[in-house]
């Protein structure tokens, strides 16, 4: 069984790991860390806070397994309708860079039906490989057949690691794989890069709460398998001409069986823009005070050509849907223009929008932290500002 | 019908403060609760039990002070509940904590349809869920937002995608995770709350789950933490300030040109 001790004699007392622990277990007793067993989770937090290696998580170590045949990258590319996502770009450009940093090759794996065409183009994003399975059941995504060839995939061809987008679909069909496989799965990661000597992916993501990152690595299991949120990692480029070699697997029938069965698609286009697509985002909290003050964000967004954003606390008081909430457990937004008003920025806030290109910040409250992301605050009333702002970008727009 | 609700306590988010030198979480003094997308699960595993007829069992895994949660889970109309803790789940990641709960599963008398929130407030994976549908080989939907039609046999749900939604037929026994369209959690009854009061919670360890001991807690989970670091912070920029015409003014022109 796993267990966790204290090495005194390395222990300089700095505190760190009590700083470190999410859970309060660590305090000091004459100078020393002193773990408190009822509260410990062994996440390692202080392991790897420990700036001493004063600290050490002792694991059983299981059956090795022989990780040498393991290579490439590969990128679970995600098509709707025929029609591959932009999500699935954005970890082909991510998934080059990993690739050229290990020496191996950068693998797409698509599941599609008549999805041939679309395969031999994903070289133009920089697959140099591609595992085409072209199947009628694979033509829309259904969690039994797609598991299934995946998993066979992986257990022929073996790569070292697996990017797939943290979307409805990439979060339903990995997490199945990665049991399946016995593989480790970090969720929504951040950052990515490679441990090139030891052949590790380093999967960075917010951790216990979001205001401390976490690189996560899985060192004896593969292939190691990351999900990344959309608009995270930057689209790969297209390079018009550039080949992959498509290799197309069939399997026996049974392969493709289903126990769910999929009805109907139905799409419900919001009258609004998808926030995840816009490049201006007016986005609104707890501060605008009122279901009718929130409309006029509305306006505002209409002058600029926008999208409206919520806080999960104007979510939270019914005044728009969840769709639009921006934030940890909303969506992750990157667009050029961010206005946030009446929004404090939690944390959990700030996750989501904080790699936008510019920040505007309009709080009562001088001392927000969302002040301290903001490319440019105004201190006042959203309820005055709002209407200013709507006046004076109409006029500067012409509208 | 057999309804199994996998619930997790997590902290209360919205107590959560930050310290403004260390930039690090305060949570002394922040309680647990239920992860708000499990109150849902749970909330909608009570209207199949109105709907169809049997018994609803509450399930977590966690240190021994969740047995809160899951009295709290009895209040709001589960009937029993299952507390599956032991030092030796400690430092489980998502593969080992979906094989307990798997196996958790696995000891009680049989289940129909398995209900879990579709992620948790403080880990964000969604991947428990699909997780213990693969490890008890059964069919799963996520992201489900209505149940339209139940029986004894079949379920027909709506799953929310990004576009829309999905309906998608599914045999029980199966996994369903939700989310928070799919309903409006009531609030504990006077009569749930003495039941729950009073609710005998059933603790099971490690040796009561029949579980392979080298595929619990650490030793279990292929991933771990090499290294935590705070994020860089963003600098803050300028501060605009005069009357609500002269900031909106000089915004449109420091915006002019890039986006304007």
């Amino acid at each position: 069984m796993a267990s966790i001790k204290v090495h005194l004699e390395k222990c300089t007392g700095c505190t760190l790991c009590v700083k470190a622990c999410a859970f309060g277990a660590i305090h000091m007793a004459d100078r020393k860390a002193v773990i408190d067993m009822a509260k410990c989770t062994l996440c390692g937090a202080c392991v790897a806070a420990c700036k001493f290696s004063a600290i050490e998580l002792e694991k059983a170590a299981g059956p090795k397994k022989d990780l040498t045949p393991y290579k490439d990258v590969w990128v679970f590319c995600e098509q709707k309708k025929g029609v591959i996502q932009s999500i699935s770009y954005e970890l082909l450009g991510e998934g080059r860079k990993l690739a050229d940093k290990l020496g191996v090759k950068l693998c797409a794996v698509l599941l599609g039906h008549n999805m041939k065409e679309a395969a031999a183009k994903l070289g133009e994003r920089g697959a140099d490989k591609v595992y085409l399975a072209d199947h009628p059941a694979l033509k829309a995504y259904q969690d039994d057949p797609y598991t299934a060839v995946l998993v066979n995939l992986v257990e022929e061809y073996k790569p070292e690691a697996i990017l797939c987008g943290a979307t409805v679909i990439g979060r339903s069909l990995i997490s199945r794989v990665a049991i399946k496989t016995n593989a480790g799965l970090t969720a929504d990661c951040t950052g990515l890069d490679v441990d090139v000597k030891e052949r590790l992916l380093l999967q960075t993501r917010p951790a216990f709460g979001g205001n401390i990152m976490a690189t996560i690595i899985a060192p004896n299991h593969r292939p190691q398998m990351a999900t990344v949120r959309h608009k995270v990692m930057k689209e790969a480029e297209l390079q018009p001409g550039r080949l992959a070699e498509v290799v197309t697997k069939s399997y026996p029938e049974e392969t493709y069986a289903s126990r769910t069965r999929l009805l109907d698609m139905v799409e419900e286009l919001s009258a609004t823009m998808n926030i995840s697509e816009a490049d201006i985002i007016v986005a609104g909290g707890r501060g605008m005070g009122s279901k009718e003050n929130f409309a006029q964000l509305e306006e505002l967004a209409k002058v600029l050509g926008g999208a409206v954003g919520a806080s999960r606390s104007a979510v939270d008081a019914d005044w728009i849907p969840y769709s639009h909430q921006v934030g940890q457990t909303g969506k992750t937004v990157v667009p050029k223009l961010y206005i946030a008003c009446g929004i404090s920025g939690q944390i959990q806030h700030l996750i989501g929008m904080q790699s936008s290109k510019t920040i505007v910040a309009v709080n009562k409250d001088p001392d927000a932290p969302i002040f301290k992301v903001a490319t440019y605050g105004i201190v006042g009333d959203v309820n005055e500002i709002v209407p200013a702002l709507i006046k004076e970008f109409k006029r500067a727009l012409n509208k | 019908m057999n309804i199994i609700v996998c619930i997790k306590q997590v902290p209360n988010t919205t107590d959560v403060r930050i310290d403004p030198v260390t930039n690090t979480l305060i949570r002394d003094g922040v309680e647990s609760v239920i992860n708000p997308f499990d109150a849902y699960a749970i909330e909608e595993a009570v209207r199949l039990k109105e709907r169809c007829g049997g018994k609803v069992t509450v399930v977590t895994m966690g240190p021994p002070q969740a047995e809160n949660v899951l009295k709290e889970a009895i209040g709001l109309g589960c009937d029993e509940a299952v507390l599956v803790s032991d030092r030796k789940f400690a430092g489980s990641d998502t593969w080992a904590t979906s094989y307990t709960l798997a196996c958790a599963i696995e000891k009680l008398e049989g289940y129909d349809v398995i209900l879990c929130g579709k992620q948790a407030s403080d880990g964000d994976t969604a991947q428990v869920g699909p997780g213990i549908s693969t490890h008890l080989d059964i069919p799963q939907v996520t992201y489900v937002k209505k149940i339209s039609e139940i029986n004894d046999k079949a379920a027909k749900v709506e799953r929310m995608t990004e576009e829309g939604y999905d309906v998608v037929e599914v045999p029980l026994p199966c996994l369903f995770t939700v989310v928070k369209e799919i309903n409006t959690p009531r609030m504990p009854s006077l009569k749930g709350m003495m039941r729950a009061k009073s609710a005998k919670i059933a603790k099971w360890t490690a040796a009561d789950l029949e579980a392979d001991p080298a595929a619990l807690g650490l030793d279990g989970s292929p991933t771990r933490v090499v290294k935590i670091f705070t994020p860089e912070a963003r600098k803050g920029g300028e501060m605009i300030s005069g009357t609500c015409d002269e900031v909106a003014k000089e915004l449109v022109e420091l915006l002019k040109g890039e986006v304007v």
